[in-house]
C-alpha cells in the first residue's frame, strides 16, 4: 500500500501546486480566496495521507484542526471583504425600513 | 477479505487523486471566476471524499477510523458551504459571470 499512498500524495501535491499558481496569479480577490480554500482542503488531505505513509496516524488530529481553521478562516475573510466589518449583520436578512 | 479491502482502497485513493488533479487543472484553465469555482469544487468534494474514504477502508476499527469519519463529516459540511459563500460573496461584491452580458 506504500506505493499507492505515495502516488496519492504526489497527485495531491500536483493539485496544491496548481492551486498555488491560481492564488498567485488570480485576477480578482475572490480567485485568491478560492485558491487558498482549495489549498487548505488539500493540506488536510496530504496531512492524513502522509500520516498513513509514515505509519503515524496521530497526524489526523492536526488534519482535523486544520480543516476547522481553514473553514473558519475562509468565512471570516469573505465576511470581512463583503461587509468591511466582521460583526455586521447581513443586509439580505434585515432590510432597512 | 483483506484483498477486497485493499483493492477498494487502492481504487478509491487513485480516483480521488485523479479528481484532485482534475480540479487543479480546472482551477488553472477555466476562463472565469464562477467557472473556476465549479472546477475547484470538483477536487474539493469528490476528490477529498474519495481520498478520505480510501484511508478509512485501510484503518480498520480503531480511534483512527473515528477521526477519519469526523474529517469526512467536516469535509462534507464545510466544502459546499465555503463554495456557496464564495459565490454569494463574489456576486454581492459586483463580480459578474463572463458571458452573461454578451448575449
Amino acid at each position: 500500500m506504500t506505493a499507492i499512498y505515495t502516488l496519492t500524495a504526489v497527485g495531491i501535491i500536483v493539485g496544491m501546486a496548481l492551486a498555488l499558481y491560481r492564488g498567485l496569479d488570480g485576477p480578482t480577490l475572490y480567485d485568491r480566496i478560492l485558491a487558498v480554500n482549495a489549498f487548505g482542503t488539500k493540506t488536510v488531505l496530504i496531512i492524513a495521507v502522509l500520516g498513513f505513509l509514515m505509519g503515524r496516524p496521530d497526524f489526523l488530529d492536526i488534519a482535523l484542526v486544520y480543516a476547522l481553521i481553514n473553514f473558519i478562516g475562509t468565512i471570516a475573510v469573505l465576511k470581512f471583504f463583503e461587509y468591511q466589518d466582521l460583526a455586521k449583520q447581513s443586509s439580505l436578512y434585515h432590510k432597512p425600513k | 477479505m483483506s484483498l477486497i479491502l485493499d483493492l477498494a482502497s487502492t481504487l478509491s485513493l487513485t480516483i480521488g487523486a485523479i479528481f484532485v488533479i482534475i480540479g487543479g487543472i480546472g482551477l488553472i484553465r477555466l476562463p472565469d471566476f464562477f467557472t473556476r469555482l465549479h472546477g475547484a469544487s470538483v477536487g474539493e468534494t469528490l476528490g477529498a471524499w474519495l481520498v478520505v474514504l480510501g484511508l478509512l477502508l485501510q484503518s480498520g476499527w480503531s480511534s483512527v477510523s473515528i477521526k477519519l469519519i469526523l474529517i469526512f463529516i467536516l469535509l462534507v459540511i464545510t466544502g459546499p458551504t465555503a463554495t456557496h459563500a464564495l459565490a454569494k460573496s463574489a456576486l454581492h461584491g459586483g463580480l459578474k459571470p463572463k458571458h452573461l452580458d454578451q448575449d
